[in-house]
């Protein structure tokens, strides 16, 4: 029964995402407040990350933007005094803090009770050698490893066992630092980077090729456990978990294999003393029942999340009522909501789980995958035949794919080397290969991956050049279309595969494949995820399409009373957590006014697909044919496509070409802003300025322009051969230097060329109108000067340092695009301003990024205006605006360069950051260095190398080097930054760039021996040089734990920041109490 | 592959393809949410009769291990000699399979052993009409000899007499304790677990007086059919029952409802039957939770239990019983199945509870 004992807990949440750590722990943490508040419990929760849906009105009673550590937390519990806390809802940052926080014996000071699992198990499972110790007295085998604490040692181990070792840094996540070894000196590379992050590291005997699967597993006090599902890694062992594809439940296990994990799975969980939810992973012998147990996650985690997903079971509801002391018999199954939440799902479909990553927006990164993790967010996708479920994966994760086959054809020299070294174009690898006529069991031996699944993969191929066989449609008889349906393709794939698309435009060839597939009834049908194969009736909204079918398991009310609403799908590098805030708060304001919410979305990660926020989710693909077979079957009141992001944004004008009527801001009003000529046309004609562009075909013409405008210039090329998408270019080495390296010149790809304004404040307009005209607004300032992605700029709202003249302006220009646009809904225009001359950079009619930050800060919910708006609701203009806040909030972002082998961690045009946090202060200094310490930085304790780029940028520096004298820093410095320290008066010690070696003291030294604190590094320019001494630095800081800036003026603010206040100046109040 | 059409008593019509024998078929169309073990729950007697549906799509993918025998005659891998269901009806026959211990497909397993398989069946809708009409009859057609109907009949059927050993077996000859078994259609498995507890087994037939051998304790197994056809076993039960109060009796699937039989209680035939790996259970009057593998179309009713009897276990879905005991003998038997093969081996320790009495 409950504890009755516990009627305030505090939820510690996972703070900004970042590889590794990301949506999925905004989704376990939104079940656990839901299931806390169910029962009474006043719930306190503390995580910076202001963009989430746990820290929205409603979810928890109170909300900190705190950052996730000891010295915070201790605080807030003094401060709330809570009888419980829960540790495994935020990811490793919380469960890593709640073992701190149990070691220092706060826990036990302020008499805190930890629910769920004991903390004593936690450690169990995250110290090695206690793990295997611990399963050793249960006699369940796991990998023999050896904790080693320094290199020697290390090298030793991995003689004894031998080559190839894999190291793993202790109580790390997602397998950072960790890597495999096949010598010696691989070993003692990687054996530092694992001592960076841990003091501990762990030698093991690689299993390479084995299988891997993993099995979900809950226990209650009673000792009742249940696993919910197992999953099997597409790739062999050596892949990390979140960056193979992974496909539940799995498919080559024998009924015997199968319940030999289950059983043993069972016994660890009970053994360990779990009180809620753990995942177990295993190394499986692909030749007989050997195994091997790799880890135990005693917490929620990402494969949790997906098994949520992929089940309809809600882990984490279910783990926070066991951690309040229920029973599981206690619990109902809150899909069938009638039978007992006591009992193992079946699943009567295949979930296949592909990672996204987005590499190629980092210069120089290593793309080869391994076991740690690079990807960025994932997908789940539903189908009755593996081929259905991969192919609309593969489409799903959004880079361009069409499923398995029918895609641009790949250029690849070494095939062999392509397939045993797999990067994240490994699907693509494999069909190139059969296209070449590699046998299956070529591929197989090349990459180990199971024979079954290449051999499906092999039917999906088959059954195109089928198709490219019939030539024309009305070749394809009945039996093929649906073979090709029911393997997933679709209507593209088949009109590319006969040739129908070669010679119409793409989209008229899409419509007559519809027309004709459905002249033939093949039709997909709509099917319920029910937790038990139908084997009792369930009212579960869980719903997805497939043409594996003869029946939907819904009736349709036909009632023009639904709306839906297209998700953002897949997290990637500009687009995760905050558009999923977005259409949560449309679906909650469609409900609240009465229309039945329908959510399109595919994302596990995501609240937005956790079926009790909508009336009806479709976990399906957000593709234009997906979407209208949907709204065909629901024809609903309307469909709202602006509080996803891009990917309901480009279906606009599609949608609406076929008569789905959208919701807000006409589609033609979109397509205005789109269009990068329709765009500017309107802004001469409004008299608002823009930087010149011009789209151009030739270096001729690009010269022509440039002599023009001047450098700097910002390059955009249209088909990216390699590396990031855009550059600055300062200078012609520099502009050819990029264009012959990363870009293809032609007339079939044009490359945009516009002026770059230097030292130019960014700003930006986030607002919603309403028949164009503004209802609420919120003006944001970057603190960066623009050449920084606006997704990495830190931005502080309200705006600190604008002229009145220029918000003035905004507030005009903002007003007149709104009008000319007919704006009804949410959008966001990006400024320039040059002193008070303002340009428009770009006009976004959608939800931006910092919807949730800007309306949080505001407490104003701009997407419920907007919704309200487009559902044709009446609505008052909010009495107060951003003038009115004695506050700030700061918005920094979070950067996963740890993660990115040999990626140059510095900013420009194109984003790189993955996640980003908010907090909220009475000035400015403590907003940002709360805001600072959230996303990993410290305040350094005493010396600091600085590098700081050109003259301008210097001399942005100098007061900040002059504070931190005058606050008792040490300042290192490179030969330029050195000698205009020296010039201006200011103490320093000159360090050696890494090309001016041996000559001492040497910068790389300095930071592997771990006397610097605190890096700032701003790149001069893109010059050969600059580009590698610089990211020597920039690296090995990155690769070394050592805060990094890049950028002077966050440098200045920082520093400011950290020399005026100190840790205790930053309030510990909650967001309602500002 | 030949198309077929699955017709159902009332008349509906999937249409699909056969992969396995080519051979119109007729049985009690019955659905299986288990997500594996084909190979096992095809030679599971308990399934004569039936034409099995399996809600998972994706079936064959790990293929068929070698049906070999171990020197004490039972399979190496299987549940019996051979397949007992009618047919298998799928919705995605894997034709390619992978695995290390695969020594055939299951379709070359089906065609060897004669039996249909068909596949492009939308199994989750057949399953939701099972679940709301009950079990049905059916019958699979070739589309091509529209004439070729087929008929059967389920209910009423000794399926037990059709798939009990004929002869009593010895297993284990003079390893400690005696336990007689009878085999109303014994999945291998039930016997492996007592072999493996090292006690002697004698199998014997259904209908096998066996009160006059010497034993230590009585094990009842599993079976297919209608339990109210299996008059002379419950007859036997009584007897032994009426001569040996201290007799430990273990009864596991028919075995329980023989059991129960035997105590006076009644047997109901369920709307559509337990048959899957998930299937709650609660030790009654404890807070133990365990998850089962089930195969059973009838169930015991709670209320006829006489009243030296009481329910040991209860099915936490839909309440019905799962298991029996005597309140003062040795007697207990379970609903489900301890046995697994396939599926969740959980409540195996029922194995050791009952060896501990002999």
């Amino acid at each position: 029964m409950k504890d009755e004992n516990i009627k305030k807990v505090l939820i510690l949440g996972s703070g900004a995402l970042k590889i590794g750590e990301a949506g999925e722990f905004d989704y376990s943490g939104s079940q656990a407040l839901k299931a806390l508040r169910e029962e009474g419990v006043e719930t306190v929760l503390i995580n910076p990350n202001i963009a989430t849906v746990q820290t929205s009105e409603g979810v928890a009673d109170r909300i900190y933007f705190l950052p996730v550590t000891p010295f915070f937390v201790e605080k807030v519990i003094q401060k709330e005094q809570p009888q419980g806390i829960l540790l495994a809802f935020g990811g490793q940052t919380a469960l890593n803090c709640g073992v701190q926080l149990y070691e220092q014996k706060i826990l036990e000071k302020y008499n805190v009770k930890v629910l769920g699992t004991p903390v004593q198990a936690i450690i169990d499972t995250e110290d090695r050698e206690l793990f295997v110790k611990k399963l050793d007295e249960i006699d369940v085998k796991t990998i023999k490893s050896h904790a080693c604490e320094n290199t020697e040692s290390a090298r030793a181990a991995a003689k004894e066992l031998g080559y190839p070792v894999i190291i793993r840094a202790a109580y790390a996540l997602g397998g950072l630092g960790s890597g495999f070894c096949d010598n010696e000196e691989e070993l003692d590379k990687i054996a530092e980077k694992a001592f960076s992050f841990s003091p501990q590291v762990l030698v093991e005997k690689s299993l390479k090729g084995w299988k891997e699967i993993e099995y979900e597993v809950v226990r209650d006090k009673y000792d009742n456990c249940i696993t919910v599902c197992n999953m099997e890694n597409f790739d062999p062992l050596g892949i990390h978990t979140g960056e193979s594809i992974v496909i539940a439940p799995s498919q080559t296990l024998t009924n015997s294999e199968y319940h030999k994990l289950h059983a043993l799975s069972i016994k660890i969980i009970r053994h360990i003393g779990i009180i809620g939810e753990c995942n177990v992973q295993y190394a499986f012998d692909p030749e007989s029942e050997d195994y091997r147990v790799i880890e135990v996650n005693a917490r929620l985690s990402r494969s949790s999340a997906l098994a949520s997903k992929a089940t309809g079971y809600p882990l984490a509801f279910v783990a926070a009522k066991l951690g309040m002391g229920y029973g599981l018999f206690e619990l109902k199954n809150s899909v069938t909501k009638t039978t007992s939440a006591f009992f193992e799902p079946t699943l009567d479909y295949v979930v296949c789980k592909i990672p996204r990553w987005d590499l190629g927006k980092f210069r120089g990164v290593d793309r080869e995958l391994g076991s740690s993790m690079k990807s960025v967010g994932e997908v789940m996708a539903i189908g009755r035949t593996f081929e259905e479920s991969i192919q609309k994966g593969l489409r799903m994760i959004g880079q361009g794919l069409h499923g398995f086959v029918g895609n641009k054809e790949l250029q690849i020299e070494d095939i062999d080397n392509a397939l045993k070294a797999p990067t994240d174009k490994r699907v693509l690898i494999i069909e190139k290969a059969l296209t070449l006529g590699y046998t299956i069991d070529q591929i197989h031996s090349l990459t180990k991956i199971d024979k079954w699944f290449l051999q499906k993969l092999q039917n999906i191929r088959n059954t195109y050049i089928e198709l490219q066989k019939k030539g024309a449609l009305n070749n394809v008889d009945v039996e093929l279309m649906r073979r090709a349906k029911v393997e997933g393709f679709t209507d593209f794939q088949i009109a590319r595969a006969i040739g129908l698309e070669a010679r119409i435009d793409s989209e008229a060839a899409i419509g007559m494949v519809r027309k004709y597939r459905k002249e033939l009834g093949v039709l997909p049908v709509v099917k319920q995820i029910d937790t038990l194969a139908a084997e009792y009736p369930a009212q579960t909204n869980y719903l997805y399409l497939t043409y594996s079918g003869v029946a939907n398991d819904i009736n349709y009310e036909n009632d023009k009373k639904s709306i839906i609403v297209l998700g953002s799908g897949a997290y990637r590098i500009g687009s995760s957590v905050e558009f999923d805030w977005c259409g949560v708060q449309a679906l909650n304001t469609i409900r609240k006014e009465g229309f039945r919410s329908i959510m399109i979305n595919y994302n596990p990660e995501t609240v937005s697909t956790d079926y009790d926020m909508c009336d009806r989710l479709y976990f399906d693909e957000l593709t234009f044919e997906r979407v209208m077979d949907i709204y065909e079957l629901e024809c609903p009141y309307g469909v709202i496509v602006s509080t996803g992001g891009q990917i309901p944004n480009n279906l606009a004008m599609r949608l609406d070409a076929e008569q789905v009527p959208i919701l807000g801001t006409s589609a033609k009003s979109i397509d205005n802003a789109e269009d990068r000529d329709k765009f500017s046309e309107m802004l001469d004609r409004i008299d608002v300025d823009q930087p010149k562009w011009s789209a151009l075909t030739s270096m001729e013409d690009i010269h022509e322009f440039i002599d023009k405008v001047g450098f700097p210039v910002l390059v955009r090329p249209s088909y990216v051969l390699s590396g990031a998408a855009m550059n600055v270019c300062s200078n012609e080495e520099e502009l050819e230097r990029f264009l012959r390296l990363a870009a293809n010149v032609s007339k079939k790809h044009p490359v945009v060329v516009s002026k770059f304004h230097e030292h130019n404040k960014e700003i930006e307009m986030d607002a919603v109108a309403r028949d164009g005209e503004i209802i609420a607004y919120a003006i944001s300032e970057h603190i960066e000067f623009a050449g920084v992605h606006s997704g990495d700029a830190t931005i502080q709202f309200p705006p600190q340092k604008l002229y009145v003249e220029t918000v003035r302006q905004i507030k005009k220009v903002s007003r007149q695009i709104a009008k000319e646009l007919h704006i009804s809904g949410p959008f966001n225009i990006q400024f320039l301003a040059e002193k008070n001359h303002l340009r428009v950079i770009e006009c976004n009619l959608r939800a931006s990024r910092s919807f949730p930050f800007v309306s949080k800060v505001l407490k104003i919910n701009l997407i419920e205006i907007a919704t309200r708006i487009m559902l044709g609701l009446p609505v008052e203009k909010p009495a107060k605006n951003l003038f009115d806040l004695d506050y700030v909030g700061i918005k920094a972002s979070q950067f996963s360069f740890n993660r990115l082998q040999k990626a140059d961690p510095v900013l420009g045009v194109d984003m790189s950051s993955t996640g980003e946090v908010g907090c909220l202060g009475d000035d400015t200094a403590s907003a940002l260095l709360c805001a600072m310490l959230s996303v990993g930085h410290r305040i350094p304790k005493k010396n600091i190398l600085l590098s700081t780029g050109t003259g301008k940028q210097k001399a942005e520096m100098l007061d900040a080097a002059r504070q931190l004298i005058n606050n008792g820093y040490s300042l290192y410095a490179t030969g330029g930054t050195s000698r205009y320290l020296a010039d201006n008066g200011i103490e320093n010690t000159l360090v050696y760039w890494p090309s001016e070696a041996p000559q001492q003291p040497q910068a790389l030294d300095l930071l592997h021996n771990h006397e610097i604190d605190l890096v700032v590094n701003v790149p001069k320019d893109l010059t050969v040089s600059e580009l590698s001494n610089g990211y020597k630095i920039r690296r090995a800081a990155i690769d070394l734990n050592i805060p990094l800036i890049t950028n002077s003026r966050l440098a200045s603010a920082f520093i400011d920041a950290f020399c005026s206040k100190s840790l205790d100046d930053i309030a510990i109040k909650a967001w309602e109490v500002y | 592959m030949r198309n077929v059409t699955l017709i159902l008593d009332d008349g509906t019509r999937f249409h699909g393809k056969s992969f396995g024998y080519e051979k119109a078929v007729a049985g009690e169309v019955v659905f299986n949410t288990a997500m594996t073990g084909y190979p096992e729950s095809l030679t599971d007697p308990s399934y004569a009769g039936q034409l099995m549906v399996l809600t998972y799509p994706l079936i064959g993918n790990y293929g068929v291990p070698a049906f070999s025998f171990e020197s004490n005659g039972l399979a190496t891998f299987m549940e019996s000699e051979k397949i007992h269901a009618e047919a298998i009806i799928v919705s995605d026959y894997s034709t390619e399979f992978s695995h290390w211990n695969a020594k055939e497909s299951l379709a070359e397993w089906l065609k060897r052993e004669q039996v249909p398989g068909i596949t492009g069946i939308d199994t989750r809708e057949l399953t939701k009409m099972l679940r709301e009409h009950g079990v049905m009859m059916g019958k699979i057609i070739f589309d091509d000899e529209p004439e070729n109907i087929p008929t059967a009949q389920y209910s009423g059927v000794n399926y037990i007499a059709k798939v009990s050993c004929k002869e009593v077996i010895r297993y284990n000859e003079g390893a400690g304790k005696k336990v007689v078994l009878v085999d109303c259609g014994v999945k291998q498995n039930i016997i492996r677990c007592l072999l493996k507890r090292n006690v002697e087994v004698i199998r014997v037939p259904w209908n096998y007086d066996f009160t006059d051998l010497e034993y230590d304790g009585l094990f009842l197994a599993n079976g297919p059919g209608d339990p109210d056809t299996a008059v002379e076993a419950v007859e036997n039960i009584r007897k032994a029952m009426a001569k040996n109060a201290n007799l430990p009796i273990f009864g596991i699937c028919m075995g329980n409802q023989l059991l129960a039989k035997a105590g006076g209680a009644k047997i109901y035939k369920l709307k559509y039957g337990h048959r899957s790996h998930n299937q709650p259970v609660r030790q009654v009057g404890t807070n133990r939770c365990f998850i089962t593998s089930q195969n059973h179309g009838y169930a015991v009713d709670n209320d006829s239990l006489g009243s030296d009897w009481e329910p040991l276990f209860v099915n936490m879905n839909d309440g019905s019983n799962e298991g029996i005991r005597h309140k003062t003998n040795p007697w207990f038997s379970a609903q489900f199945h301890p046995e697994a093969a396939s599926g969740p081996v959980d409540t195996e320790f029922l194995f050791d509870d009952f060896v501990q009495l002999l």
